[in-house]
C-alpha cells in the first residue's frame, strides 16, 4: 500500500491556494524548523466571511496536502465555521494520513486559528483565549 | 526509472540471478545431509565460502554466513561484548555516525552495564587512528567503526584504525556494508578482525550476508539449534542467496576499480552540478567518498516533499529528513557532522551504481533545481530568509 491516498496526493501535487496575500487581514503561522513543519496561512475576510485564503508551507508531502485541503474547506466560510474547523475533518477529506503524519492536520489547524487570532488581535475584537491554545512546541503532543 | 539509491538496496545482478536460480533447480538439497545429493549442496556452499573468503583477503573458515548486515553487526559486537565481560572488560568505542544496527546494540550493551564512548566524527565524518588510540582503556572490549558511511560516503582509515587496535590488543569489528563489492577489502593487510557485510548492496539478493571473524576470535551464537556455521549460527544455510552472494560479489570485486572509476566521474558531474544551487552543500567532504555517494543539503526545504517529486519525475533517491524516516528527528548522520536540524530535514541522498549513464546525470541535475526551487517558492522559512528577516544557515 502507498504511504499517502491519492487525494494527499493529488493536493501535494496540484496545491490549491498556494501563494501569498499581501493585503491579508489575518496571518498565522505555526510549527517550527527545527520539527521540520512551518505552516502559514493568509486570510482575507469580509463581513466575517472567509473571502480568499492562501498558504505557505515547507514541510512534508502531508504538511504540503494538508494546507491545501484545508484551505479549500474555510475558503468562503464564516468565521463561526472556520473555527470549527478540526484536524480530523482535514483528515477524513484527505482519506486518512499515516499514523506519523498526524500532526500536520493538527498543524493546519492550527495555522488557520492563528490567522484568525491575529485578525480579531489587530480588529480589536473580543475573544475567548481558550479557543486560541496555538502550539506549545511539544510535536510529541500532535502525534496522537 | 532513473535509480540513484543504491546504498539502500541494489537491482539484483545477472551472475547472482544465474547462481540462484541454477541452486534452487540442481542443488537444492540440504548440505548438512550425509547422501550425495546433500553433499553437493555442502560442496556448492564449502564453494561459496572460498569465493567470499577470496574476495576480502580471508581464509574460507573465517566467513560466517548470516541474514545480513544487521545481524553480523549484531553479533560481533555482542560477542566481543559477552566474552569482554568475562575478563572485565565493558567499554566499547564506535562513532556518533553509525548504522542503527550498531548504534541500538551498544544501546541495549548499555542498558547492561556496559560504558559505551562515541567518537565525534567532525564535519568531514571521519575519525582519526589517534581518537581511537586515546580512547582505548585497559578495559576496552571492542572498538566498532563502519568502514564507510552509508549516508554522507565517508571512508574511515581501516587499515590505520585497525593498526592501532591490534597494537593495543583490542579486538576491531567494522562495518563494512557499504563498502563491500566497492573499496579494495583485505581484512589481514587492513588489521580487520571481524567484518560484516551484506549481498544486497552489491547486487546479490537481499537477507543474505557474511560476517568474518579472524581466527582466534571468538563467535557467540544468537541462534541456537543445529551445528551449521560451526556452531556460530544455527538454521539450514540459505543456500540459494549464498551462492547467489558470492557470485555477486565475485564480480563485484573482478570490475572494482573499472566501476569505481566510472561511478566516481558520475558522481562528481552531480557533485558540480548541484553545488550550483545557491543555499546548497555538500554533505562529507569530496576526498574519502564512496565512488557512489552524493548527498546534498537544499536550504528551506523539507526531504520529503523533494522526494516525491522526483519520485514523479522518475527519480529514486533518499533523504535523512524525519518525515521519511518516521521519526520526529532528522538523520543521527546529518547531526552528527554538525547540520543542524532545519538544515538536516532539507536532505537529498543520490547512491549511484555503475549502471546509470550520464543521461541520467542530465536528467537529475535538470530535475533536482527545479523542484527545490518550486519548493522553495511554497516555503515560508526560505521567504524570511531571502527577504532578511531570518539569516541563512548554508
Amino acid at each position: 500500500m502507498a504511504l499517502y491516498s491519492n487525494k494527499v496526493m493529488d493536493h501535494f501535487r496540484n496545491p490549491r491556494n498556494a501563494g501569498v496575500i499581501e493585503d491579508a487581514d489575518g496571518v498565522g503561522e505555526v510549527g517550527n524548523a527545527v520539527c521540520g513543519d512551518i505552516m502559514k496561512i493568509y486570510l482575507k475576510i469580509e463581513n466575517d466571511v472567509v473571502t480568499d485564503v492562501k498558504f505557505e508551507t515547507f514541510g512534508c508531502g502531508s504538511a504540503i496536502a494538508s494546507s491545501s485541503m484545508a484551505t479549500e474547506m474555510i475558503k468562503g466560510k464564516p468565521l463561526s465555521q472556520v473555527l470549527q474547523l478540526t484536524n480530523k475533518a482535514v483528515t477524513e477529506a484527505l482519506d486518512g494520513l499515516p499514523a506519523h503524519k498526524l500532526h500536520c492536520s493538527v498543524l493546519a489547524e492550527e495555522a488557520i486559528r492563528s490567522a484568525v487570532k491575529d485578525y480579531y488581535d489587530r480588529r480589536g475584537i473580543a475573544y475567548d483565549p481558550v479557543q486560541f491554545p496555538g502550539c506549545d512546541g511539544h510535536c510529541e503532543g500532535c502525534m496522537g | 526509472m532513473i535509480y540513484m539509491d543504491n546504498a539502500a538496496t541494489t537491482k539484483t545482478g545477472q551472475a547472482a540471478m544465474a547462481a540462484m536460480t541454477a541452486c534452487m533447480a540442481e542443488n537444492w538439497g540440504n548440505p548438512s545431509s550425509l547422501y550425495a545429493h546433500g553433499q553437493r549442496a555442502a560442496e556448492d556452499l564449502w564453494r561459496a565460502r572460498e569465493r567470499m573468503a577470496a574476495c576480502i583477503g580471508a581464509s574460507p573458515k573465517e566467513i560466517y554466513f548470516t541474514s545480513g548486515g544487521s545481524e553480523g553487526d549484531n553479533q560481533a559486537i555482542l560477542s566481543a561484548a559477552w566474552l569482554g565481560e568475562k575478563k572485565g572488560k565493558k567499554h566499547i568505542i564506535s562513532s556518533t555516525f553509525e548504522h542503527h544496527a550498531v548504534l541500538h546494540t551498544l544501546e541495549k550493551l548499555k542498558q547492561e552495564g556496559f560504558e559505551v564512548d562515541l567518537l565525534p566524527v567532525g564535519e568531514k565524518g571521519n575519525i582519526t587512528p589517534k581518537q581511537v588510540s586515546e580512547a582505548i582503556r585497559e578495559d576496552t572490549a571492542l572498538v566498532t567503526l563502519m568502514y564507510a558511511n552509508n549516508e554522507i560516503g565517508s571512508i574511515l582509515p581501516i587499515a590505520k584504525i585497525g593498526a592501532v587496535c591490534r597494537e593495543k590488543g583490542v579486538p576491531f569489528h567494522t562495518d563494512a556494508v557499504q563498502a563491500a563489492g566497492h573499496l579494495p577489502i583485505d581484512v589481514a593487510a587492513q588489521n580487520i578482525d571481524m567484518l560484516s557485510l551484506s549481498a544486497h548492496k552489491f547486487h546479490g539478493p537481499k537477507g543474505v550476508g557474511a560476517l568474518y571473524a579472524r581466527r582466534g576470535i571468538s563467535l557467540v551464537s544468537l541462534i541456537e539449534g543445529g551445528a551449521q556455521e560451526r556452531g556460530k549460527r544455527a538454521g539450514t544455510e540459505n543456500l540459494p542467496a549464498i551462492v547467489g552472494m558470492a557470485a555477486a560479489l565475485e564480480e563485484a570485486c573482478a570490475h572494482l576499480e573499472e566501476n569505481a572509476r566510472k561511478v566516481s566521474a558520475l558522481r562528481d558531474r552531480l557533485i558540480d552540478g548541484l553545488s550550483q544551487i545557491p543555499h546548497s552543500a555538500l554533505n562529507g567532504g569530496r576526498e574519502n567518498r564512496l565512488p557512489g555517494n552524493v548527498n546534498f543539503c537544499f536550504e528551506g526545504i523539507e526531504g520529503e516533499s523533494l522526494l516525491l517529486l522526483l519520485d514523479d519525475k522518475g527519480i529514486c533517491a533518499s533523504s535523512g529528513s524525519a518525515c521519511t524516516s518516521g521519526s520526529l528527528d532528522p538523520s543521527h548522520v546529518l547531526l552528527a557532522i554538525g547540520r543542524p536540524h532545519e538544515v538536516a530535514h532539507g536532505s537529498l541522498r543520490l547512491s549511484l551504481s555503475e549502471e546509470n549513464t550520464d543521461a541520467d546525470v542530465d536528467a537529475v541535475l535538470e530535475a533536482v533545481p527545479q523542484v527545490v526551487e518550486y519548493l522553495r517558492g511554497m516555503s515560508p522559512l526560505w521567504k524570511d530568509k531571502v527577504s532578511g528577516k531570518n539569516p541563512f544557515v548554508l
